[in-house]
């Protein structure tokens, strides 16, 4: 620490020295009287853990739940014996187990496992718009990102890419350079703005959806009628068990996106104060805006081309998530991707429970749950999006 | 002073009685995109200026007059066309981002905040260009106690310590415009650059901004470069006033050199009434009446 003189002193040898007057500046005592204001009003690495933690349990207990219930309701004994068997791998297992066996390893386990995977990749990829945008309503449903997907997969269908068992991976690709497009036009958007007002965004997906859908609604039309049947239910947003393989390798993928969105939650804490406070504070705002819709754009794709589109997921969990915890992205980011998943989780659990025998696409449950809290938030809400 | 030009790495040694301005502009051209118009669309023209440490520069003139784009240009949010722009003897475009936010704080204009973090957590991310890297922080980089007691200081003199648990969002246009000087002041930069601080806040509150950051200049030798509208603040509490016009600059000088009533009418074109604040006696300027005739 230099001393202050009373004259303006010479500059030190490093523009990076900082000389704060000494009365300011006293360490020791008066330190811990002045940091005290800080506590409870950030996030510490405690509350991030706790937090953390009890979402884990409670997703881990979800998960145990939505595997009890289904057209077939298995007891809690019987659910982790057939699990704990299934894992250490016992082949003699008693005859009346085995068709319980089957339903719940190789129907329900890998779908509840991937409404977890899905919803909590929207919601991240929900979070992560929300801060880029600058906008709280954003998400990949409502900016027509999602219909971007769907349209890249609909095409490979189309062509029969989808079809052949080597090519399951290209659907996500598909799916990827669809979403590409939507987010490109967004991109392009919010760089000729500093910041895109918030119903331009809104009128920007309006447009891009209806141009989407109305391709699909094309692609379909002109498909055989029973392909096209499949083709409406998967576009409404419907999860249906993947084989394990399939689930492994989307999982490995979703979570190598998510790390990757994890590694840019600081930065995203500081884009959502602003692009140009962002950037003097030492952020290559246009690299991290690259990154960022890259990263959204494979994970919708990847997401999209699974389950169809999903609407909502990417918007209502931020924002209920922000309310509880706040707005530190640090905590946002992941907490949301867990009650993301828990909530896809559930409401597939009711979309193939409530009605059996039939099953109600997903998506049509949180679009039905989403649109109105988007009303709400439009009108009611709408003094907090300036 | 130090002949420009020499090797860009030295950095000037105060000891020696050299003396080296904290910013030296010679000849800046700036424009946005592509040249437009019969005069090529310049916003700011063949701008030279130097400031010095410690000073407290005004950067005053019309609506469309450039003010915002120098500033920015002075924050490096944007870069010149031609001319020369150097920091402490030090091209500002050769120095790297961190260097430059280590150095540089801005503040934009006051807009609402969409976000609600908390005032704390505000201020705490203007200790980002101060984060350790390290391999396993994992982009989390949680902040550490000299962290956060440079925000607590920060908030301590812009005197919202009692807010830091309220939401930005909840916040009214002066607190959040104090929050916000806060998160440039946990930078700890030795410049602070502002856009507009007091617009949209009442008397109190510019009174209170102003005074605040005469004080910063006064105590802890910061160089601080505003961005006004309002010639009576400017006058008040500026030791130095750029007046631009059509992206020169019109006068430069103490506010009693700049602000007078031919300068005035020159850059603004309107004849106004010019008096000595009685506490202060620096120029005090007065619209002119109804019943005055308005060209002389």
């Amino acid at each position: 620490m230099m001393p202050s003189a009373g004259h303006p002193t010479p500059t030190p040898a490093t523009l990076t020295s900082p000389s704060f007057t000494p009365n300011l500046m006293q360490p020791g005592a008066h330190s811990t009287r002045v940091d005290r204001p800080l506590q409870g009003a950030i996030l510490t690495r405690s509350r991030w853990c706790a937090v953390m933690g009890v979402l884990l349990l409670l997703s881990l207990i979800l998960i145990m739940l939505c595997l009890q219930l289904g057209t077939q309701y298995i007891g809690i004994g019987h659910l982790v014996e057939l699990l704990s068997s299934a894992l250490v791998g016992t082949a003699s297992e008693p005859d009346a187990y085995r068709t319980t066996g089957v339903i719940l390893l190789q129907v329900r386990l890998p779908r509840v496992l991937l409404g977890f995977l899905v919803g909590g990749c929207l919601a991240a990829v929900g979070v992560a718009l929300q801060a880029l945008m600058r906008n709280p309503l954003a998400d990949p449903y409502v900016l027509g990102v999602s219909s971007g997907a769907a349209l890249g997969v609909a095409i490979a269908v189309l062509f029969g890419i989808g079809t052949t068992v080597l090519a399951l991976s290209l659907l996500p690709v598909c799916g990827f350079a669809g979403s590409l497009v939507a987010l490109l036009v967004i991109y392009r958007m919010a760089a000729s703005y500093d910041r895109l007002p918030i119903h331009s965004v809104l009128l920007a997906g309006v447009i891009l959806n209806a141009i989407f859908s109305a391709l699909i609604m094309f692609i379909t039309s002109i498909m055989e009628p029973n392909r096209s049947f499949g083709m409406m239910a998967w576009l409404m947003g419907s999860l249906t068990a993947p084989a394990y393989p399939v689930l492994i390798a989307l999982a490995g993928y979703l979570l190598v996106g998510l790390v990757l969105l994890l590694k840019q939650v600081r930065v995203l804490n500081i884009l959502a104060l602003g692009e140009e406070p962002a950037r003097s504070l030492g952020i290559d705002t246009e690299r991290t805006k690259r990154v960022m819709f890259l990263l959204s754009a494979l994970m919708t794709g990847a997401v999209v081309s699974f389950s169809g589109m999903i609407g909502f997921v990417g918007m209502i969990i931020p924002h209920a998530v922000r309310l509880v915890v706040g707005a530190d992205h640090r905590l946002l980011l992941p907490a949301s991707t867990l009650v993301g998943g828990m909530f896809l989780m559930v409401t597939d659990t009711l979309a193939r429970t409530l009605f059996v025998p039939s099953e109600v696409p997903v998506g049509v449950i949180t679009a039905l749950a989403g649109g109105p809290f988007f009303v709400y938030l439009l009108v009611w809400r709408k003094d907090r999006l300036a | 002073m130090s002949s420009r030009g020499q090797d860009d790495t030295t950095i000037e040694n105060g000891g020696d009685g050299t003396h080296v301005h904290t910013y030296d502009l010679r000849g800046v051209h700036f424009r946005y995109g592509r040249p437009s118009g019969l005069d090529g669309g310049w916003v700011l023209r063949d701008v030279t200026l130097q400031v010095q440490p410690g000073e407290m520069l005004g950067i005053v003139g019309p609506n469309g007059s450039g003010k915002t784009s120098l500033l920015k240009l002075l924050a490096k949010l944007a870069a010149p066309q031609s001319g020369d722009i150097t920091l402490f003897g030090r091209h500002l475009a050769g120095l790297s981002q961190e260097e430059t936010a280590q150095t540089i704080a801005f503040v934009p204009q006051e807009h609402a905040q969409l976000f609600p973090f908390t005032v704390a957590e505000t201020v705490l991310m203007g200790r980002f260009p101060h984060r350790q890297r390290s391999r396993w922080s994992f982009g989390f980089g949680w902040e550490d106690q000299d962290d956060c007691h440079a925000a607590a200081q920060a908030m301590a003199t812009m005197d919202i310590t009692h807010l830091a648990e309220r939401l930005v969002t909840d916040l009214s246009g002066g607190e959040r415009q104090r929050t916000m000087i806060a998160r440039a002041l946990a930078q700890k930069p030795r410049l602070l650059l502002l856009d507009e601080p007091t617009a949209f806040l009442d008397l109190q509150h510019q009174l209170d901004i102003c005074s605040v950051l005469r004080r910063l200049r006064d105590e802890q030798e910061l160089t601080v470069v505003i961005v006004s509208h309002d010639l009576n603040l400017a006058s008040q509490y500026c030791t130095r006033i750029v007046m631009l016009k059509d992206g020169r600059i019109a006068a430069i000088g103490t506010p009693s050199e700049v602000l007078s009533v031919e300068t005035l009418r020159d850059v603004y074109g309107c004849t106004v009434l010019i008096d000595a604040h009685p506490e202060s006696g620096l120029p005090r300027i007065t619209l002119p009446g109804p019943s005055l005739p308005v060209h002389v």
